[in-house]
């Protein structure tokens, strides 16, 4: 389970570096990211731009995260794939989650402003 | 067990192999149950599905659904037992991929396949659901939809529409 991590000011970017975040998974990749989530900044942006497949354990796992984080932090998406959008709209988790193009966009937003 | 393997993949293997000779008119897998099975389950289904000329969205749809139901039978249908099989069997027909999953493991609660209701997502964050979401993403997507107790054997059979699969991005 690889996930890589960097803080930009006070936003916390997370970019998942699999392909998928399945059942084999769902588990270790929730364990990972109630630690990254719970000492976050401020911000959290999930960066799920090489996730090409989520199934339904991955996505309760993305949703128990975002759980995690309460007012004011926030807990963001960037970067889904087609396939992972599919899921979102399946589910209508996408009406829930915050949803981001790609993370850099942020990132380099971030960057202007400082 | 082992004794009623055979039985249990009907020929399963022949088949199986006779089709790969005439050339991905379907696509016919038997493994153990195990979430890292399912998932090269899955990522072979996706390269024969391709294979046979099916476009990228309806393959994405059909490897969401087919996620869900193998998911499903190796959490409930083995959840007591750490062994078992699981078959898939794929048949493309036109517009529609025929599939049937067959497994040896417990029957489905009260002999039928659950029926979610849809999920209230207008609560509080901290109230959103984690899970229960594979039925109603699997019976938002296929079609005629059966389950069977058959002896000693789960089946489950379904339709996936290709052309409404490809028009419903």
């Amino acid at each position: 389970m690889e996930l890589s991590v960097r803080n930009v000011g006070d936003t916390r970017f997370i970019r998942v570096e699999e392909s998928r975040i399945d059942a084999a998974i769902a588990i270790q990749f929730k364990d990972r990211m109630r630690d990254l989530v719970s000492d976050a900044p401020g911000r959290v942006v999930l960066d799920l731009a090489q996730v090409g497949f989520i199934d339904s354990s991955g996505l309760g796992a993305i949703v128990a995260a975002m759980k995690q984080v309460d007012a004011p932090k926030s807990f963001e998406l960037a970067g889904l794939t087609r396939s992972v959008q599919k899921v979102f709209a399946l589910t209508r988790m996408d009406r829930v989650f915050t949803i981001h193009s790609d993370a850099t966009t942020i990132e380099d937003g971030l960057a202007d402003a400082g | 067990m082992l004794a009623e393997g055979p039985n249990f993949t009907g020929g399963a293997r022949e088949n199986a192999l006779a089709m790969h000779l005439v050339g991905g008119a379907g696509l016919h897998l038997i493994f153990p149950a195990g979430e890292r099975e399912v998932r090269r389950a899955l990522t072979t289904s996706v390269a024969v599905l391709r294979g046979m000329g099916i476009g990228q969205d309806a393959v994405e749809f059909a490897e969401i659904v087919l996620a869900e139901v193998l998911n499903n039978v190796v959490e409930h249908a083995f959840a007591d037992q750490g062994r078992g099989l699981v078959e898939i069997e794929v048949r493309h027909d036109t517009d529609i991929l025929h599939v049937t999953v067959r497994d040896d493991g417990v029957p489905m609660p009260g002999d039928s396949l659950p029926r979610p209701k849809p999920h209230d997502l207008n609560v509080e964050p901290g109230n959103l659901p984690e899970g229960g979401f594979g039925w109603s993403i699997i019976r938002d997507l296929v079609q005629d939809l059966t389950y069977q107790r058959d002896g000693t054997r789960n089946e489950i059979t379904f339709g996936l529409n290709l052309a409404e699969l490809e028009d419903s991005q």
